[in-house]
Order: C-alpha cells, then sequence, then structure tokens
C-alpha cells in the first residue's frame, strides 16, 4: 500500500532520531523538573502540557510514517483518525472533569 | 467540479464489487479495525486512571518517588530505566520498519534479519518490565499504614523520606532501600520512638509532615507495609499499585503477544513461505501491530511515569 513511501533508509533513521530526540528532552524534564514551568495553566502544570504536546508529537510520526498512515488514500486516513480523535478527547474531557468533582466533594464532606 | 464527478460516478460499475474505497487489502483492514478497538480500549484504561488521579488528587503518589531504581546503580535514579525502555521499544520498532523496508525490496535475508533483531528487542522490553515489576512488588524504602489506612513514609530530620532499614539500622548501616529485608512492626515503632528527629510524611504532591510529637500517636496504631500487592501498597493510594499493574500488564501481555507474532511470520521468512507468495504482507501486518504496541507504551510513559 506504500505505493508513494519514500525509498532507502534514510528516512527510517531520520525519525528514529526525532523520537530519540524528544524522547531525551522529556526524560530531562522530567528529571530536573523545572522551577519556572511549575505554574498552573488550565488545571494542571505547564510541565504537563509541554509531556503532552511531545507525546502527540512522537504519536504523530509513529502512526504517519512507521505505520504508513500517510500514504494511504483519503477514506482510510478519516476512518483511522476521525474515531480515534472524536472519541478519545471527548472521553478524557468527561472522564477528568469527573474527577475534578468527586474530589471537590471528597473535600466538603471528609 | 460536482458535476465532473458526478459524470464519473456514473460510468463506474460501483456497485459490482472490485470496488476498493479505502486502498487497503482485506488482511490490513482487519488489522486497523482490531488496532482502533485495541486503542480504544487503552484509551480507556488510561482516562480511568486519569479520573481516579483526578480524584486523589493531592495524595497520589509521584511516579519519581516511586520508580528510582536502575540495575548496578545506587541511590535515586528517577525515570532512567523507563527511558531506557522505551529507548528500547522505539528500537525495536526501527528495526520493524527496517524489515518492511527490506519486504518491499523483495530481500528476504534481510527481512530475517532486521524481523530477528526485533524479536530480541521486544524479548529485552519484557524483561526490562520484568524487572520493574519484581522491584515494585519487592518495594524500595517501606511504609506504615494508618489506622485510618493512609499510607506514610518516614523522613529525617530534613524531611527526606528514609528507608526502614535506615530507621531501625540508623542512617550509615541501613540501607537506602530495604533491599527485600522485611520489618516487623514492633521493632518499626521501638526505632522510631526512640529517635526523636524522625517525622513522618505523606505521599503526594503536597508534601504534608507529620512532626514527632505528633506521629508518636499514630504510628502506634499503625502497621507495616512493604512491596505492593493488589490490596495495599507502600507507595500511597491501593488504587496506584492496582492500576500500575493492569495498564503495564496490559500492554507487556501486547508485547509478549506481538514477540510470538513477531516469531512466527520470522519461522515463515526462514521456510520462505513469503518467497513463494511473492509478497510480504504479512511483515507488514505484524509491523502495524509492533508500531501500535510502541505507540500506547508512548502513552503510557507519559501518563504513568512523566506527568
Amino acid at each position: 500500500m506504500s505505493d508513494h513511501a519514500p525509498k532507502g533508509t534514510k528516512w527510517i533513521w531520520n525519525i528514529f532520531w526525532l523520537l530519540l530526540i524528544v524522547t531525551t528532552v522529556e526524560v530531562v524534564l522530567g528529571i530536573i523538573q523545572p522551577e519556572f514551568l511549575a505554574k498552573q495553566f488550565l488545571g494542571t502544570r505547564i510541565l504537563n502540557h509541554i509531556f503532552i504536546i511531545l507525546t502527540l508529537v512522537k504519536a504523530f510520526y509513529i502512526v504517519e510514517y512507521f505505520m504508513h498512515v500517510k500514504y494511504e488514500n483519503k477514506p482510510m486516513r478519516f476512518s483511522l483518525y476521525l474515531p480515534v480523535l472524536i472519541l478519545i478527547p471527548y472521553l478524557t474531557f468527561i472522564l477528568l472533569t469527573e474527577g475534578n468533582y468527586i474530589e471537590s466533594m471528597r473535600v466538603m464532606q471528609p | 467540479m460536482a458535476n465532473a464527478s458526478s459524470v464519473e460516478m456514473s460510468t463506474e460499475k460501483i456497485w459490482e464489487g472490485g470496488n476498493k474505497p479505502l486502498g487497503a487489502s482485506y488482511g490490513k483492514l482487519m488489522m486497523w479495525f482490531f488496532l482502533l478497538s485495541d486503542a480504544l480500549t487503552f484509551s480507556g484504561f488510561l482516562t480511568a486512571y486519569g479520573l481516579m488521579r483526578f480524584k486523589y488528587e493531592n495524595t497520589w503518589p509521584i511516579p519519581e518517588d516511586v520508580f528510582t531504581h536502575f540495575p548496578f546503580l545506587e541511590g535515586e535514579n528517577p525515570l532512567l530505566f523507563v527511558a531506557l525502555m522505551t529507548f528500547i521499544l522505539i528500537m525495536s520498532s526501527v528495526t520493524m520498519v527496517l524489515a518492511v523496508n527490506a519486504g518491499e525490496n523483495k530481500d528476504n535475508k534481510g527481512v530475517s534479519w532486521w524481523m530477528l533483531a526485533t524479536i530480541v528487542g521486544g524479548g529485552i522490553f519484557l524483561g526490562s518490565q520484568a524487572w520493574e515489576w519484581y522491584h515494585f512488588i519487592t518495594g524500595d524504602k517501606g511504609a506504615i499504614k494508618l489506622e485510618n489506612g493512609r499510607i506514610a513514609h518516614f523522613a529525617d530530620q530534613e524531611g527526606h523520606v528514609i528507608s526502614l532499614s535506615q530507621l531501625v539500622h540508623g542512617m550509615e548501616k541501613g540501607h537506602a532501600s530495604n533491599h527485600g529485608d522485611k520489618f516487623t512492626t514492633e521493632e518499626v515503632i521501638a526505632a522510631f520512638n526512640s529517635q526523636s528527629t524522625m517525622q513522618l510524611r505523606y505521599p503526594g504532591k503536597l508534601r504534608e509532615y507529620v512532626n514527632h510529637g505528633e506521629a508518636k500517636a499514630l504510628v502506634a496504631k499503625a502497621k507495616v507495609v512493604q512491596g505492593a500487592n493488589m490490596v495495599e501498597n507502600e507507595y500511597g493510594e491501593p488504587l496506584f499499585a492496582n492500576f500500575f499493574f493492569f495498564i503495564t500488564g496490559f500492554h507487556g501481555f501486547h508485547v509478549f503477544s506481538g514477540v510470538v507474532i513477531n516469531f512466527i511470520i520470522f519461522y515463515n521468512i526462514l521456510l520462505g513461505t513469503y518467497v513463494r507468495r511473492g509478497h510480504y504482507e504479512m511483515v507488514e501486518k505484524v509491523g502495524l501491530y509492533w508500531h501500535f504496541v510502541d505507540l500506547v507504551w508512548v502513552f503510557v510513559f507519559t501518563f504513568f511515569y512523566l506527568v
């Protein structure tokens, strides 16, 4: 199916280095836990937002290039991406909101 | 534009079969269906973890306090070992792409070597996970469970958490980790009462301390907890260990099945099955599964160890 995939192996190693560098950045940030990123923003630390964005970057490259989705046709791409991109953020949103609510109720009635 | 396409549609016999709207083979489509449903399963687990973590926001154990070991290294090395595991899994994902790539060039020998490398990578990952589980179950510094069910750690004057070994045998003689030594509740209570510099610290991001005077009454009715099981664990909330076992266990089981399937494909490559068949689509299909396992680990790594 990967009719338009690039030839050779150089692109594979390029993505390998990208994934490695992003992971290294995550680990280094996780170990030093920089003070200036500890501020709260949209319900959690800025550092956590950075972790989540870097994770999505890694996921994007794995799915697009390693799993060849970039070279599938449009209907295929939509049927793979849409269910996941609609359902998972929705589920995350309702469950985290609910978790926050239960936490606040626990504080009110110990 | 709409006109042009409708003209095209009417000339094409779309109801008589042979149409491939998704441009993928049957086997590949079925693999994708499975992966989509599996992705939603994993997201269900991870969001459930998020729900409970938000519920116990202030007392949930901090991953950097829990996963601090690295083989042959003494002391605290948070994140290093999982970083290594992540690297191993990414590496084996790369060898899998190289196998698929070699398959497209009809290079049977290349495919077999890269498949073997992928299997070895998966094996190393499983071994690392077994090591991680072993240390999680055996426990690190030990804790006590108070009468109300809360877990508390012992801390020295400066507020650093110390191990039961250091509490009982003294800071010089004791080890920073218990290394599997078991301590009875009586000797821990006696050791705590005789050292007035010791205090208690609750797990969680608030870093709450209880000073020696107040802690004495709490410790008197407490019991020692070392390691982790499904009922209680020394790290904090019982659910923390339950989620750890379930999510990393479920992912580990995926890796295990992946290694088994990879091995079957590897065996078929050696038999020359795909040379006879003329294409290596089976390698692409297990490749999809293997990359998916790597993808899930990327998320588990973030939400279990980093955030």
